[in-house]
């Protein structure tokens, strides 16, 4: 089974990298883009019997070690 | 005394850790390897600083992982006193030791130069050799030390003194132009709420010999000794 992770910072922590892309695009004439939060996307290849017991696991995963709770909310898609 | 100076791999502040408390400080000191299972006979841990597991995924996420840390918390929850320097706070948040994270600098480069720091809080095991108020001068050399919290977590450090350096002008100003790296509150260094861990991000191994640039971190070390040897 396969799963999509994203991992992002949560409103209102501060995302300086972010800011520096969306400076980048509203200086090569993308003026349109009023904000831009950069995060992380993982791929992951798994054995589970279910597409449940993949979630379930993935998202312990992530409570565990892929996000950290304190800056960073997460979002599983399971695929397949 | 005998302190635990933990390797993880990545470490590379052990050694410099490890000189001062042997040679300087006249101590007890031993490396203890990241997959070590026990803390028996240690009075103090230091967590050096360095890049543990490549500070890939986010800094210390996954040295907390290791076997040793479980001590590090079991001794800790005992009372121990336990120091992080740099990699070692990273890794301290990270395993919930200490509150908060630390994030990339703010302006998103790494940073390695001097600073200085007021010593906010002198009641604590750890910098009892200084004066409050007390500027020191210490160099910093990280790219995520930016400290954050939730304002929750923030108010509660503020009420019980939890936060003990502060990056401030060599006048012992708290302005945004000291802090170096975007830390709420211009924090530079905290400890838990029972005061017996301290997570920093300057160096102070690395200032306490006149031939590397100054001594003011020598206090920290001779604060522990004073607090083990009573």
């Amino acid at each position: 089974m396969k799963a999509n992770v994203y991992v992002t910072l949560k409103k209102g922590v501060l995302d300086p990298q972010g800011k520096a892309v969306m400076g980048a695009l509203n200086s090569i004439s993308f003026k349109e883009v009023k904000d831009l939060r950069i995060g992380k996307f993982m791929e992951i290849e798994l054995d589970a019997d279910s597409r449940d017991e993949a979630e379930r696991r993935v998202e312990e995963m992530c409570r565990k070690l892929l996000a950290n709770p304190v800056i960073e909310d997460f979002k599983v898609e399971i695929k397949g | 005394m005998k302190f635990a100076i933990l390797v993880f791999p990545g470490s590379n502040c052990d050694h410099d850790c490890y000189h001062v408390v042997k040679h300087l400080m006249g101590q007890d000191a031993e490396y203890v390897w990241h997959k070590s299972t026990s803390l028996e006979g240690f009075d103090c841990v230091i967590l050096p600083g360095g890049f543990s597991y490549g500070d890939y995924l986010r800094t210390g996420s996954i040295a907390r992982f290791s076997p040793v840390m479980a001590e590090v918390e079991r001794f800790a929850g005992k009372g121990g006193l336990v120091l992080g320097i740099c990699n070692g706070f990273q890794i301290l948040c990270e395993a919930g030791i200490l509150p908060g994270v630390l994030m990339r600098n703010e302006g998103l480069k790494f940073i390695c130069k001097g600073v200085t720091v007021r010593v906010e809080n002198n009641g604590t095991p750890f910098t009892s050799s200084y004066s409050a108020g007390r500027v020191l001068s210490m160099p910093i050399a990280h790219a995520d030390g930016n400290y954050f919290a939730d304002d929750d977590t923030l108010k509660a450090l503020e009420d019980n003194g939890q936060i003990v350096f502060r990056y401030s002008t060599p006048d012992g100003r708290i302005t945004p132009g000291a802090n170096p790296n975007g830390s709420l509150g211009n924090i530079a260094g905290i400890v838990n709420r029972r005061g017996n861990v301290l997570g920093m991000m300057p160096h102070p191994e690395r200032a306490c010999e006149e031939e590397l640039g100054g001594t003011d971190g020598r206090g920290i070390f001779e604060s522990l000794i004073k607090a083990l040897g009573r």
